[in-house]
């Protein structure tokens, strides 16, 4: 209790200087938490992502479509309980700034699987009726103030034209990572549009989304389902949700690893701030030190203070900076709004802080605590700071 | 009265190393990664800028926005060739191609996962429409066959693009006859073949886009007009440098506020850390700051000398940071253009305007981090001084 009032009163003794590397610490613990966050946001479709779905596409690319045809030989195959399919939209909602997800899905098959969307039986139903309807997720209809009835208007760049649908429901995610920003609309309608302008067009599908029963048969049934179409004019290729997922996050791993690597950077600056001040306050103090050394006290008390010091102001810092964290990232996400799905604070980002604020504290005082350690009594007693 | 002179200022940060190359250290990192910043975003705008030829004109569906979501019939690509002013070749065929532009999906070198490739359609002409296209290995693709010529990037990047090798796609398989280099444009990271070929394996009726090349480049405005004025041709015509320009905006956009927004939160750290080296030397010198005040040197430069002192410390961080940059333009990147959808390759580019910024840049966070200690240091009181020391 004493050795940590010594602590508080040593790291207090300049306050100006303290409450500089203070502010840079939080101003760094709480950018780096932040930057992960970013950066764990870009995973959130893998996270929030089925074991027992699987994703079937265009083996070429995603912007090849599949036959409709392929959801009765889809069904049959060994595993798969149940078939929905989507078409990616691609449609503007006002401006290009509001970036959202648009999907044409079949709805009953398609509210089957991804059940983690909860609806009521009444908004649901509507949804099924009504040919025009649409649902979307919680978030983004707060975002935009939409409720039910409402009707919204959505430009289209890959199908032309201004579409119009009426807002039959919100959906609330089963859990935090469930995306509560898409828009889904009866792929019919879509179709039926298609059709009428390029025959040759209709009855194509973006992607089937298969249910199957148990997680463990993934690897099998894609290697079926694939199988089955190989060679044909549309071959297809199976994977998991969450492996899909992973594929758009790869595309941009570039920026990813770039965040990344940055968010240590930040963790670098403050390392060499922090060692700057233990650096300046342990010469400072050397006559002191000496002193201590002479009436008896050994070099592991003398490094020790210096240690206790320094993890005292680095642990301020940081619980400073990670509680200042969830502020600034629910700032962020609002700013933000439908270009990230999920926002959220991890538990590992909370403990990457603290880990980085003890690692910032203890490196910052090993140099200074080791040649204060070391230092010759008399030549210390002798020095003027 | 006199400033103090610049080797005083100087040795004062010689002295105190340890602080002067913590401090700088803090300022260094920040600097670099400002500076890296500027030139990514920089980099993949001349890459995409380079890809447009002045010149060249490009066609796409009205509202499509991107290559791949665009498609021109062969009606509507004829009714173009029709019209006036629209260059020939030598061998007095028109400088127009219809290309069908497709994304393919093919695993990287080294990780194996999957990342979009521009495929595309062209034909001799569509190689004369681009002038910075030359071939480096191999030979261009046979028209009529199954053969492709890559960008050397992608060459590089994907998993049997290099020359030799054989890919996969469309139910076919297709050998790589030739590796080209577009100068570091964006068709570096594209894979070409014959159009009718493309066409046929793709099962398009159409082609994507349509390129051409004005006889009289001043005449595109009025080229513009005329096609916009024939209702039969739904479709966007523009120049095409301005169209990838177009391509780049969203990416190079959103590099540079990261990267600013990330420079402006790390810069307070900096800021701080020259703060608390700059308050500390006037705490150590007090009396030798009241000695020179005593001896005759006014406010002001006491002032100025601790400015300076909190400036050099920032040119050196600054100098440093931007050395670690500098080493960057040797890395090739590549990322997906959410815009397009596909991979592009680009490099870190440092213009001498990069340059001229981050040292601004770094002197500022010195002013900043200078100005109140020297302020201090400049209104101590003589008599205070001279006792404390």
């Amino acid at each position: 209790m004493f050795l940590l009032k010594l602590l508080l009163r040593n790291a207090f003794r300049h306050p100006l200087r303290t409450g500089l590397t203070l502010l840079g610490l939080v101003v760094a613990i709480s950018a780096f938490g932040l930057l992960r966050t970013i950066n764990e946001a870009w995973y959130a479709g893998v996270q929030a992502s089925s074991a027992t779905r699987l994703i079937s596409r265009n083996a070429i690319s995603l912007t090849f479509a599949l036959p409709l045809s392929y959801a009765e030989r889809l069904r049959g195959v060994d595993g798969v309980a149940g078939v929905s399919w989507a078409n990616w939209f691609g449609g503007v909602y006002q401006s290009e700034r509001n970036f959202f997800p648009q999907f044409a899905i079949e709805p009953a098959s398609y509210l089957k699987l991804y059940s983690e969307y909860r609806l009521s039986d009444e908004e649901k139903a509507a949804f099924i009726r009504d040919r025009q309807g649409a649902i979307v997720g919680r978030k983004l209809a707060n975002q935009y103030g939409w409720k039910i009835g409402d009707t919204i208007p959505i430009r289209g760049t890959i199908f032309p034209g201004t579409w119009t649908f009426t807002l039959r429901g919100i959906w609330d995610g089963a859990e935090a990572s469930t995306d509560e920003s898409q828009l889904l609309f009866h792929w019919q309608l879509l179709n039926e549009s298609v059709k009428k302008r390029f025959p040759k067009r209709g009855d194509q599908v973006g992607v089937f989304v298969l249910g199957i029963d148990e997680p463990q048969q993934a690897a099998a049934v894609s290697q079926q389902v694939d199988a089955l179409f190989k060679n044909s004019l549309a071959e297809t290729l199976t994977e998991t949700e969450s492996a899909f997922q992973l594929s758009f996050v790869a595309m941009s791993e570039a920026i990813l690893v770039a965040i990344e690597a940055v968010s240590y950077i930040i963790v670098l600056i403050i390392l060499a701030v922090m060692a700057n001040t233990m650096t300046m306050t342990a010469r400072e103090r050397l006559a002191e030190y000496a002193t201590l050394k002479a009436l008896g006290f050994g070099p592991g008390f003398v490094s020790r203070l210096l240690f206790g010091e320094s993890l005292v102001i680095a642990l301020i810092g940081g619980a400073a900076g990670i509680a200042l964290t969830f502020p600034i990232a629910a700032a962020f996400a609002k700013a933000a709004g439908s270009f990230l799905s999920v926002f959220l604070v991890s538990d590992t980002t909370v403990l990457l802080q603290a880990g980085a604020a003890l690692g910032v504290g203890l490196i910052a005082a090993a140099w200074p605590a080791w040649q204060m350690g070391r230092i010759d009594i008399v030549n210390g007693l002798r020095h003027v700071a | 009265m006199k400033q103090l002179p610049l080797s005083y200022i100087a040795r004062n940060l010689w002295v105190r190393r340890v602080t002067t190359a913590l401090t700088a250290l803090g300022l260094a990192l920040v600097v670099y990664v400002f500076a890296t910043v500027l030139m990514m975003s920089e980099g993949i705008k001349t890459t995409l800028v380079a890809t447009g030829n002045p010149g060249n004109l490009l066609a796409l569906r009205k509202g499509a926005g991107a290559e791949i979501n665009s498609g021109v019939s062969r009606e509507q690509a004829a009714i173009l060739a029709s019209l006036p002013g629209i260059a020939t070749a030598a061998d007095g065929r028109l400088l127009l191609s219809g290309e069908p532009v497709v994304l393919n999906s093919l695993p990287k070198r080294g990780s194996g996962s999957p990342s979009n490739v521009t495929v595309r359609g062209t034909s001799a002409i569509g190689l004369q429409l681009r002038q910075q296209v030359r071939l480096v290995e191999g030979r261009m693709f046979r028209p009529g066959s199954s053969e492709l010529v890559v960008g050397k990037a992608t060459a590089r990047g994907f998993e049997g693009a290099g020359l030799g090798g054989t890919l996969r796609f469309a139910q076919r398989d297709w050998t790589v006859v030739g590796v080209f280099d577009a100068g570091n444009s964006g068709f570096d990271s594209e894979i070409w073949g014959d159009s009718e070929q493309m066409l046929q394996a793709f099962r398009r009726l159409s082609p994507s886009t349509v390129v051409l090349r004005l006889q009289d480049p001043a005449a595109a405005e009025a080229f513009v007009e005329r096609a916009a004025a024939d209702p039969r041709l739904t479709l966007d015509l523009k120049p095409e440098r301005q169209f990838y320009e177009e391509q780049s905006r969203g990416l190079a956009i959103f590099i540079n506020v990261l990267g600013l927004a990330l420079s402006a939160i790390f810069s307070v750290g900096a800021i701080v850390g020259a703060m608390i080296t700059m308050y500390a030397a006037v705490a150590s010198r007090t009396g030798e700051i009241a000695t020179l005040r005593a001896l005759g040197f006014r406010r002001h430069a006491v002032l100025w000398a601790f400015l300076l002192e909190s400036l050099l410390l920032a040119l050196v961080g600054g100098l440093l940071g931007l050395l670690a940059a500098s080493f960057m333009q040797g890395v090739n990147l590549s990322t997906t253009n959410f815009q397009t959808f596909s991979e592009v390759a680009f490099r870190f580019v440092l213009t001498p305007a990069i340059a001229v910024q981050t040292l601004l840049f770094a002197l500022v966070m010195g002013l900043v981090g200078g100005f109140l200690p020297a302020w201090s240091a400049a209104r101590l009181n003589i008599v205070d001084g001279l006792r404390a020391a």
